[in-house]
């Protein structure tokens, strides 16, 4: 969730089988399990990859589509690779929109030239919609790398953009 | 002497700077007491210092204004920002706090603080009347679920505890995916230990001897603290095999979501942490009867089991004497979007809405005229000022076509495009429907397309027939309220701003 709980850029894409079974483990005798596992996995490679998928169907008992169909069910989960290195999520729900969110949303689309739920190609950034982070009373709202952030307007957006860093 | 200042840790305060805020005050010497939002948003960041007559409330404080507020308060000189003793600010004064009497002041981690502004007690009285008669003041009270429907909780209780069955669970909705609503978030931050002496209180109540709080993905600090408040109440005995030295065992466990709103409703919450996909259950069976694993669940939003420990500490009468009509006690109302004074205002049923968004919020942040507010969340409806005298109660508003919801309050200006906000609404359903059933999965992709066309064609009565028979089916032919209720927004859109609906 935070940026922290991912490792390295370097590390973190790349399988590794211990990896995944040590991220598993502490799920797999709890009912339920499978959403925690999720997480945790997301937390290890900053993705879902996918021999995780398969490790996952033997440990809970389930089929490899099974496990497929509850991971891409929810928004969170990425099936495909990890997020950038930044990530934006900008709340596109009403309490927002009542304060220029759909500005906003322009605004750093223009800015790091990606629309919603894409990933720059030198990996630096990835924009995805959010639909309330509960900052309904100050937005526009925003969470970068997991900080929340409120009353967003261009010039804080472009200062937020520009310190993040590469 | 060391100078002593509340910082607010909520959620909001650390997204306008709050972190820059505790840096400054640390630097300057001044021990920092970590407490939750009094939820007053726009004075976040939110800081209270210890003075020789009480603690003095500043905000919203930048970093930048830490020296000089705390040279103002050396000196008993007035600052620009400082607001006095905050108990005594109209918006504050204008509250009953029941549920939200201690955010603000204790440390949320501190179960002594907790008990020291009267914590605890509710489930101590709640231990020694036993199940039965815990059972009959919640009833009495008149407690209805604050997650959406409005459902009597003693009725819930009851049918928990009289299913057969040793295991039973209780299940809280943290989910709190309604735009314009954090009350939830704000009570699990500010004041965890409340939700957890409510749940206990009803698995002495119940049976229950295990309960889940699934929270939202989005809420990362809400999750921190419920855990951390958890581990607190498991180590000095209010969790466990023996909840107070009593003879009931109960203990919690926080489940993550994974970012699904439809995952609010209670079924598809269920599936979620039986580690499904979020696909809602048709009911019968009623989760009180064959809910999580299949065991008889007593499932409630945040704010309802947050309620109980009020109603025993002070008696059903008490709660049941506050608010109006079928809706008794008080509700923590939410003010959010184009909002002067956009915060939590929990007050008993029955204040109007105009009074809340005019006299209470002080009408727009922005100074342009309002031209609808949306109660409920993404699937209330759009109200104009026209229906301002609408008092807050869940009768009164299914009568002028809305719902109350979570509490969620949503002040747009005059320059919203209703056509827009119908559009949005139908969108979310499409991005969110658990693909049960078609009205709610086809119908809204349906929806937006003719919302398009309506906007793009200059004769458009047959696609508003179309747009409104649309809503129709969905309304009746849904699984669930999410399908079921997005035709709230979209037509109270097209009732009460017809003039949007037009080809430009
Ligand atoms: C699409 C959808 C989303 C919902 N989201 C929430 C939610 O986020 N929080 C909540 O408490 N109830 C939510 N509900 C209502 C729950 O289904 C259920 O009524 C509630 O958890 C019962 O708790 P209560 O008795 O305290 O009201 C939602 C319902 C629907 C149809
Ligand atoms: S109405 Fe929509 S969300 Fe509800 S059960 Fe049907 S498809 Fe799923
Ligand atoms: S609507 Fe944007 S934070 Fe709630």
């Amino acid at each position: 969730m935070k940026a922290g709980d991912v490792n390295s850029a370097a590390t973190r894409g790349a399988w590794s089988e211990d990896r995944a079974r040590a991220a598993v483990a502490p799920h797999a005798a709890v009912p339920g399990g499978l959403l925690p596992a999720l997480h945790a996995l997301q937390a290890e490679f900053g993705f879902v990859p996918k021999p995780a998928i398969a490790l996952l169907a033997h440990e809970f008992n389930l089929s490899r589509a099974e496990v497929f169909g509850v991971a891409s069910f929810y928004h969170d989960f990425r099936l495909d690779g990890p997020a950038g290195r930044h990530v934006l999520k900008l709340c596109r729900a009403e309490a927002c929109q009542a304060v220029g969110a759909e500005r906003i949303a322009a605004a750093a689309q223009a800015a790091l030239k990606l629309g919603w739920s894409e990933t720059s190609s030198d990996g630096a950034w990835t924009l995805e919609p959010a639909y309330c982070l509960g900052l309904c009373a100050s937005g526009p709202s925003a969470m970068l790398n997991g900080e929340p952030v409120g009353r967003l307007d261009e010039t804080k957006l472009a200062e937020l953009i520009e310190q993040a860093g590469p | 002497m060391t100078v002593r200042a509340r910082l607010s840790h909520d959620t909001a305060s650390v997204a306008l700077g709050g972190k820059a805020v505790a840096r400054a005050l640390r630097e300057a010497g001044v021990e920092i007491v970590p407490v939750g939002s009094r939820g007053l948003f726009w004075l976040e960041p939110f800081v209270e210092v210890r003075t020789a007559s009480g603690w003095q409330a500043f905000g919203p404080v930048a970093a930048t204004d830490v020296a000089g507020i705390l040279e103002a308060v050396r000196n008993a000189a007035p600052h620009a920002l400082s607001l006095g003793r905050i108990e005594d600010h109209p918006f504050l004064k204008a509250q009953t706090r029941l549920t939200f009497a201690r955010c603000g002041t204790v440390d949320p981690a501190s179960l002594q603080d907790y008990e020291t502004e009267g914590g605890l007690a509710g489930l101590k009285h709640a231990i020694e009347i036993g199940p039965k008669a815990i059972r009959d003041e919640i009833l009495a009270s008149g407690l209805r679920g604050r997650g959406g429907a409005g459902f009597p909780a003693g009725i819930k209780w009851n049918g928990a505890a009289d299913a057969p069955g040793d295991v039973k669970y209780l299940v809280c909705n943290a989910d709190e995916g309604d735009s314009g609503t954090y009350a939830d978030r704000m009570l699990m931050e500010g004041d965890p230990f409340l939700l957890i002496e409510g749940m206990a209180i009803a698995a002495v109540a119940t049976g229950a001897t295990k309960g889940y709080i699934y929270i939202r993905s989005e809420y990362p600090i809400a999750i921190a603290a419920m855990r951390r408040a958890i581990a607190v109440a498991r180590d000095k005995g209010l969790l466990g095999a023996s909840v107070l030295g009593s003879a009931f065992a109960f203990d919690l466990e926080v489940r993550v979501g994974a970012g699904s709103y439809v995952c609010g409703e209670e079924t598809a919450l269920l599936e979620s942490i039986e580690g499904r996909r979020g696909q809602v259950r048709a009911k019968p069976p009623l989760p009180v009867h064959s809910g999580l694993f299949g065991k008889p669940t007593v499932i409630h939003n945040v704010l309802t089991f947050a309620a109980a420990p009020t109603i025993l500490t002070k008696g059903a009468g008490f709660y049941r004497d506050l608010g109006l009509g079928r809706s008794r006690g008080t509700m923590p109302i939410q003010l959010a979007g184009d909002i002067k004074h956009g915060g939590l205002f929990e007050t008993p049923f029955g204040i109007t809405l105009g009074e809340l968004v005019n006299d209470i919020g002080g009408g727009t942040a922005s100074g342009r005229p309002i031209r609808a507010v949306q109660v409920g969340g993404p699937l209330g409806a759009y109200f104009p000022p026209a229906l301002f005298d609408t008092p807050f109660d869940y009768e009164a508003f299914t009568a002028k076509g809305g719902l109350i919801g979570h509490g969620g309050v949503v002040v747009f200006n005059d320059t919203v495009d209703m056509a827009h906000q119908a559009r949005f609404a139908m969108e979310f359903c499409a991005v969110e429907s658990c693909g049960k059933c078609t009205p709610c999965r086809i119908g809204s992709v349906r929806g937006m397309e003719t919302i398009d066309k309506i906007l793009k064609e200059p004769a458009n009565a047959a696609q508003m027939a179309l747009l409104r028979d649309l809503c129709d089916t969905m309304k009746s032919g849904s699984l669930c309220a999410l399908g079921g209720f997005v035709p709230y927004p979209v037509l109270s859109a097209i009732d009460h701003f017809p003039e949007d609906f037009v080809a430009r």
